[in-house]
């Protein structure tokens, strides 16, 4: 295993590890137990405790992990259970997935050990209008492998339906030139009806022309 | 007056229904999955229906503050096409998401061979499932066909009081009543039962296990007849309690059985996404 790919496993086992920790206090810590091992012995099991987990583990913030609810994270704990050569069960979950169920696919993608596989996930969510699947699928996966005309894209639209840019992980990094085109070009057309463009969208827009005259 | 709609196919209603509907005092909603009107020839095109059942549909409803539950099941109809069986295969992995508070809508349409062992089939899946099950009648032959409905209910073993019949009228209702089933009434413009025949059916069989439903769809119908049926109700002399019984705390009961009816947080739920305004939805 070359170095990187090392400490990339390392990161995703201290993600799971302080997930699992954070759940420590659900209702029913026994039921989320029982279910992980049961996931990784029997994997044709996970359709049904996934799609249970809200209703077990309940769907509240959880204060020890910051922007996760305790259905997403327990369904992300299960994925990340599952073993390595029953990844397809992935794509599956989220197929047939409601859209809790979906927006946990996505955000578990970058604790799961899939290289690139799921970025078709994200190109799904991303053609919703759903505004929780389109903001799941610019986290931390995108940001690494999300090719960057689907990231440009998803961005503009989170401009579009009002999603706040802090969900876009790695914004600044990750903004270029082709960017700041199509927000400017967004920005003239708001202009000329008389509308107004989001705040974050035009600091933005700011940050990336002042580094372009720089 | 609080009101949630039993039984609604906001799938063939504009976003424009859920904001008056909203306005009018709904809250809560379920919508069965049934028949869209044109034949579909394979069970990806049931999938893609029922995925949007539990995702997009509960997105629009939730921009107006409206909860939105289903109900999943292969529609009477289309039981009889073969092409449309294997929905039945499908079904079990449905049966078990958050948002699915019965199996439906089921039962008889013609009173094929087909339907008889396509509603057994999904009343058995109702009881696997621990969920209640609503009921369609049939439009033409209703009377026989609402008594072959509670003989196959009776027959499958499900606990009557989690089965609601639906589409009744004067002539059916009594059989479901002495059933032990929850008695289901579709308010339409010109049809199946106006608000003023649902006052004197109210007035005449009381207030219990009665469920007022729009059950607008694609055809001619109104989203807001339930708002109508409970003005109706006050206007006949019932009472604020008895108007809120029969459109908030009956429903509330019925699906309520299934341990999946999610109505925490009704009073707060401006539509946002965290803490900021959805309604635009991409214009």
């Amino acid at each position: 295993m070359a170095p990187e790919n090392r400490t990339t496993e390392t990161t995703r086992t201290a993600e799971v590890d302080r997930l699992r920790a954070a759940l420590h206090g659900v209702p029913d810590p026994q039921w989320l137990a029982d279910a992980l091992h049961r996931v990784a012995a029997e994997p044709a099991t996970v359709p049904r405790c996934f799609a249970a987990a809200g209703r077990r583990c309940g769907r509240d913030p959880l204060p020890d992990a910051p922007g996760w609810t305790a259905d997403e994270a327990a369904r992300a704990l299960l994925l990340a259970a599952l073993p390595a050569d029953h990844a397809g069960h992935t794509d599956t979950l989220y197929r047939y997935g409601d859209a809790a169920e979906k927006r946990a696919v996505l955000r578990a993608l970058p604790l799961l050990d899939v290289g690139p596989a799921g970025v078709p996930l994200l190109h799904d969510a991303i053609r919703t209008n759903d505004t929780r699947l389109v903001a799941a699928a610019l986290g931390p996966y995108a940001r690494r492998y999300l090719d960057q005309p689907a990231w440009r894209q998803g961005v503009l639209k989170c401009v579009f339906m009002g999603v706040p840019l802090y969900v876009v992980d790695g914004l600044d990094d990750r903004a270029d030139a082709e960017l700041a085109t199509m927000l400017a070009g967004l920005a003239a057309e708001r202009t000329a009806a008389g509308r107004a463009m989001p705040d974050d969208a035009t600091e933005l827009l700011s940050r990336l022309s002042a580094t372009q005259e720089g | 007056m609080r009101i949630f709609d039993p039984h609604i196919h906001m799938t063939s209603r504009t976003t424009d229904d859920y904001e008056r509907m909203a306005a009018a005092g709904v809250r809560a909603l379920v919508e069965p999955a049934f028949w869209l009107g044109q034949p579909r020839t394979s069970p990806d095109t049931f999938a893609d229906y029922f995925d949007s059942l539990l995702g997009w549909e509960p997105f629009r409803a939730g921009q107006f503050g409206i909860r939105h539950h289903a109900t999943i099941a292969l529609n009477p109809k289309e039981a009889n096409d073969p092409r449309c069986r294997p929905v039945l295969d499908l079904l079990p992995r449905y049966l078990e998401k958050d948002g699915v508070v019965a199996v439906g809508e089921i039962g008889y349409d013609s009173m094929t061979p087909e339907e008889d062992e396509v509603f057994a089939a999904q009343l058995a899946l109702a009881v696997a499932h621990e969920l209640p099950a609503l009921v369609h009648t049939p439009h033409r032959d209703k009377a026989r066909g609402t008594e072959r409905t509670l003989a196959v209910v009776a027959e499958s073993g499900i606990d009557p009081g989690r089965v609601a019949v639906d589409h009744l009228n004067e002539v059916t209702v009594e059989l479901v009543r002495d059933s032990g089933c929850w008695l289901g009434f579709s308010i339409y413009p010109d049809t199946k039962m106006s608000p003023d025949r649902m006052v004197e059916l109210l007035r005449r069989y009381g207030t219990e296990r009665m469920l007022v439903n729009s059950a607008a769809d694609w055809g001619r119908s109104d989203p807001l007849l339930t708002r109508a049926t409970g003005e109706a109700m006050l206007l006949a002399g019932f009472t604020a309690d008895d108007v809120d019984r029969v459109l908030w705390r009956n429903p509330v009961e019925f699906y309520g059985q299934s341990g999946r009816l999610d109505l925490a947080d009704l009073d707060d739920a401006d539509a946002t996404f965290e803490g900021n305004s959805i309604l635009r939805g991409g214009n």
